[in-house]
C-alpha cells in the first residue's frame, strides 16, 4: 500500500487546475469589483461640468491695475499693462526661462505665443497659478521693490521664491519650470473678454 | 473538549477555562515580558506615543461629532466647535496640541533608536514597522491639516498635492485623481476627512500593533546595546538583566506620562498656538482659493523636508551631481563585487545625466521632490548603513556621538529655514544643510566603523538606587 502515501502527497493535477482557475477567475473579479472604487476617486460629473466660461468687463480696471476672476475655481488675472510695464517686459527676454513660450507643459494658445504673450499688449490675461507646485504669486510689483525680483517689474511666488515678467514669462533658474498659464480667452468686445473659451461663434 | 486547565480562581479562572489566550497574551506583552532593567529617559518615549495615540483618537472621535467635512461649513464648523460648544475648545486644542506632541514625542523615540542602535539586528523588522508608522503619521497629520479649510490648510494641500504632478507622465492625472477635482476644492476635503477619520487610523493601529509584536519576538535594545537574552539564569532560564514590563515599567511609565501630561496641558492652557508654529496664524482665515498667503510654510514638523524641497533649484542640481559623482566613485573602490562595481557606476551616470544633462535632464521639481522623499524613506535603510561594531553610542568613538549631534542640530536648521520666507540666503542654507543632510547617512558605512570603540560588556551597567 506504499502508493496511498505517494497519493498524499503528490499534486492531484486536476484539482490544482481547478484551483488555478478560481483564483484567476476569483482575481478578475476583484480587480472588477475595485474598478468603481478607484473610479470614485476622479473628478465627479458635477465637478467636471462646472468650468463655464467667464464673462470680464474690462472697463473698470485703471492703467497699472489688475483684476482677478474664479474660472474653474482657480484665479484668472487681467493685467492692465501701462506703456511702462510693456516696456519691462522687453527688458527680461535675455533673463526668462522661456522667452518664447515654446514648452508644451502648459500650452500657450497660439494667438498669446509672442513676447508679450496676449492678444492685445495692454492686457495680459493669465492664470494666477505658479506652475511650481501651485501657489498664487503676488503682484504686480514695482521695480526695486523685493530682493528676489531685484530690479525687474514682476509676481513673486511667496512659497518658493519663483519670480515672473509681467508677461507671465517665469525667470532663469527659478523652481517654476513654466510661464504662467495662458488661459483660452477671446475678446467679444474691446471692453468684454471671455476667459475659458477661444473658439469662434 | 475539556475546559482548559486554570491556575486562577473565580471569574478570572471561569474565562480562562474558557478563553486562555487573555491571560496567555497578558502574560507574553506584559507580567511575563522581560524589558532590561537599565532603561533611562530615552525610553519613555514609545509608552507616550501610545498614550498620544489615544489622546488623538479620543479627541477625534468627538470632534467628528461636531465638524461638518463641507467647503461651504468646515471652517465656521471648527469655530463653532471653539466657541459654541461646551467644552469644544479644549478637545480641539488637545487635538491639535496632541498633532505636534505626537511628532514630538516620535522624533525624540527616533533619537533614542539612533543613540543605541536599536534598528540593528535582530530589530529590523520592529524598525521598518517604525519608519512606515512615521510615513502614514504624515499623511494622518496632512490629511487632518485641510480639514480647518482656512488658508494654510488650502495652499498647504495645494502645495503638497501638486508635489505628485512632479512625476513624468502619471504625475498630473495622478494629482486630479488625489483632489478628485482639477483644484483642491469640496471633493478634496471630504476624501481627505474620510481617510483621516478612517483608514490612516486604522492603518496606523495595525503598524503600531506589527511595531509593538515584533519588538516583543526579539525583546527590547537598551542604553548599553547588550542582548539581555543571551545571559540568562541557570535556575529559571528568564535574562539575568531582565524584569518583567508589569509592573515595573508600567510604574515607571505612568511616571513619566504624569510629567508629559504637565508639560502637554501646560502648552494647551497657556499657549494652545505655540507661538503660530502649533497653530499658525494665517489658518485663522478662511480658505480663499484666489489668493496665497504672502508668507506659507507647513506645520513645523514638516519644515526640514519641505527646506529640502525648496533648497533644490537649477544651479544646485550641478551640486547634487557632483555628490552623486565622488559618491560613485567611491562605491566604486571600495564595492568588492564586480557587478555592484559596473552597475553603481552605470546607474549614477543614468542619473547624472537626468540631473543635469542638457536636454535629458528632468524639472529641479521633481529632483526636489524625490529628495524631499528620500529624505524621510532613507531611515529605512539605516539598519544596513550603520555597519559600527558597537551598537550602543555609549560603546562607540565619542566623536560618532557629536556627529549625531551635527544631524540633529542640521535637522533643526533645515527646519528652522523651512519655516521662513523664501531668500537667497534661505536657500543657500537649504543646500548646504541638504547635502550634510544626506551626507550623515550615505557616508555612514565609512564613517560608522572609523575610530576606537571601547568593548561592549556582557551585562548591562545598572546601579541599583
Amino acid at each position: 500500500m506504499a502508493s496511498t502515501s505517494d497519493a498524499h502527497d503528490a499534486v492531484d493535477s486536476g484539482r490544482r487546475a481547478a484551483l488555478v482557475a478560481t483564483g484567476v477567475v476569483g482575481g478578475a473579479g476583484a480587480i472588477a469589483a475595485a474598478t468603481p472604487f478607484v473610479a470614485s476617486f476622479t473628478p465627479s460629473e458635477r465637478a467636471k461640468a462646472a468650468g463655464a466660461p467667464v464673462e470680464v468687463d474690462l472697463s473698470g480696471i485703471a492703467p497699472g491695475t489688475m483684476k482677478t476672476v474664479e474660472w474653474r475655481g482657480k484665479p484668472v488675472w487681467i493685467l492692465r499693462r501701462t506703456p511702462e510695464m510693456i516696456a519691462s517686459v522687453k527688458k527680461t527676454d535675455e533673463r526668462v526661462a522661456d522667452p518664447r513660450s515654446l514648452r508644451t507643459a502648459y500650452p500657450t494658445p497660439d494667438y498669446a505665443r509672442n513676447e508679450l504673450r496676449s492678444i492685445k499688449p495692454d492686457y495680459l490675461i493669465v492664470v494666477g497659478i505658479c506652475s511650481h507646485l501651485g501657489c498664487s504669486p503676488v503682484g504686480p510689483l514695482a521695480a526695486g521693490s523685493n530682493a528676489t525680483l531685484g530690479d525687474d517689474m514682476g509676481f513673486l511666488c511667496p512659497c518658493h521664491g519663483s519670480t515672473f515678467d509681467l508677461a507671465g514669462r517665469v525667470f532663469k533658474s527659478k523652481p517654476a519650470p513654466d510661464n504662467l498659464e495662458v488661459p483660452p480667452h477671446r475678446f467679444l468686445s474691446d471692453s468684454l473678454v471671455l476667459v475659458g473659451d477661444d473658439s469662434k461663434a | 473538549m475539556p475546559l482548559h486547565k486554570t491556575e486562577h480562581k473565580g471569574v478570572l479562572g471561569w474565562i480562562d477555562q474558557r478563553m486562555p489566550s487573555i491571560m496567555a497574551e497578558y502574560k507574553k506583552h506584559l507580567s511575563e515580558y522581560y524589558t532590561p532593567k537599565n532603561f533611562n529617559f530615552w525610553y519613555f518615549f514609545g509608552s507616550l506615543a501610545i498614550v498620544v495615540l489615544v489622546i488623538q483618537i479620543t479627541t477625534g472621535i468627538f470632534l467628528t461629532m461636531h465638524y461638518k467635512p463641507d467647503a461651504r461649513h468646515a471652517f465656521e464648523s471648527v469655530e463653532y466647535i471653539m466657541r459654541d460648544v461646551p467644552g469644544g475648545w479644549f478637545i480641539r486644542y488637545m487635538h491639535s496640541t496632541g498633532a505636534s506632541f505626537f511628532f514630538i514625542v516620535v522624533y525624540l523615540h527616533m533619537f533614542r533608536a539612533l543613540l543605541y542602535g536599536s534598528y540593528r539586528t535582530p530589530r529590523e523588522m520592529v524598525w521598518i514597522f517604525g519608519c512606515l508608522i512615521f510615513l502614514v503619521l504624515m499623511g494622518e497629520a496632512f490629511f487632518g491639516y485641510l480639514l480647518p479649510w482656512g488658508q494654510m490648510s488650502y495652499w498647504g494641500a495645494q502645495v503638497i498635492v501638486n508635489l505628485f504632478s512632479a512625476i513624468p507622465v502619471i504625475g498630473p492625472d495622478l494629482s486630479v485623481l488625489i483632489r478628485g477635482d482639477f483644484v483642491v476644492s469640496d471633493a478634496t476635503l471630504n476624501r481627505f476627512f474620510a481617510l483621516h477619520v478612517i483608514a490612516f487610523p486604522l492603518i496606523l493601529v495595525g503598524l503600531v500593533a506589527a511595531h509593538i509584536l515584533a519588538l516583543h519576538d526579539v525583546g527590547s535594545n537598551n542604553p548599553d546595546g547588550v542582548e539581555i537574552k543571551e545571559t540568562l539564569s541557570p535556575s529559571t532560564g528568564r535574562p539575568l538583566d531582565g524584569i518583567p514590563f508589569h509592573p515595573y515599567y508600567t510604574v515607571h511609565d505612568i511616571m513619566g506620562l504624569g510629567v508629559f501630561l504637565i508639560v502637554f496641558f501646560s502648552v494647551l492652557f497657556f499657549m494652545p498656538e505655540m507661538g503660530g508654529y502649533f497653530l499658525e496664524w494665517n489658518n485663522f482665515i478662511p480658505a480663499d482659493p484666489l489668493q496665497t498667503p504672502s508668507h506659507i510654510a507647513p506645520v513645523w514638523y514638516f519644515t526640514p523636508y519641505y527646506s529640502i524641497l525648496r533648497a533644490t533649484t537649477e544651479p544646485f542640481m550641478v551640486a547634487l551631481a557632483a555628490g552623486l559623482a565622488v559618491y560613485a566613485l567611491l562605491l566604486f573602490f571600495t564595492l568588492r563585487s564586480r557587478v555592484a562595481k559596473y552597475a553603481v557606476l552605470a546607474v549614477s551616470a543614468v542619473v547624472i545625466v537626468l540631473m543635469v544633462g542638457g536636454p535629458l535632464k528632468l524639472d529641479p521639481k521633481l529632483w526636489g521632490v524625490v529628495l524631499m522623499g528620500a529624505s524621510v524613506l532613507i531611515f529605512i535603510a539605516l539598519p544596513w548603513l550603520d555597519c559600527s561594531p558597537a551598537k550602543s553610542m555609549r560603546y562607540r568613538p565619542a566623536w560618532h556621538f557629536w556627529l549625531l549631534i551635527g544631524f540633529v542640530v542640521v535637522f533643526l536648521v533645515l527646519g528652522y529655514f523651512g519655516t521662513q520666507p523664501p531668500s537667497p540666503v534661505n536657500e543657500r542654507f537649504s543646500q548646504i544643510g541638504t547635502l550634510l543632510y544626506f551626507a550623515f547617512f550615505l557616508l555612514m558605512p565609512w564613517w560608522s566603523r572609523m575610530g576606537e570603540f571601547k568593548p561592549v560588556p556582557s551585562r548591562v551597567t545598572f546601579a541599583a538606587h
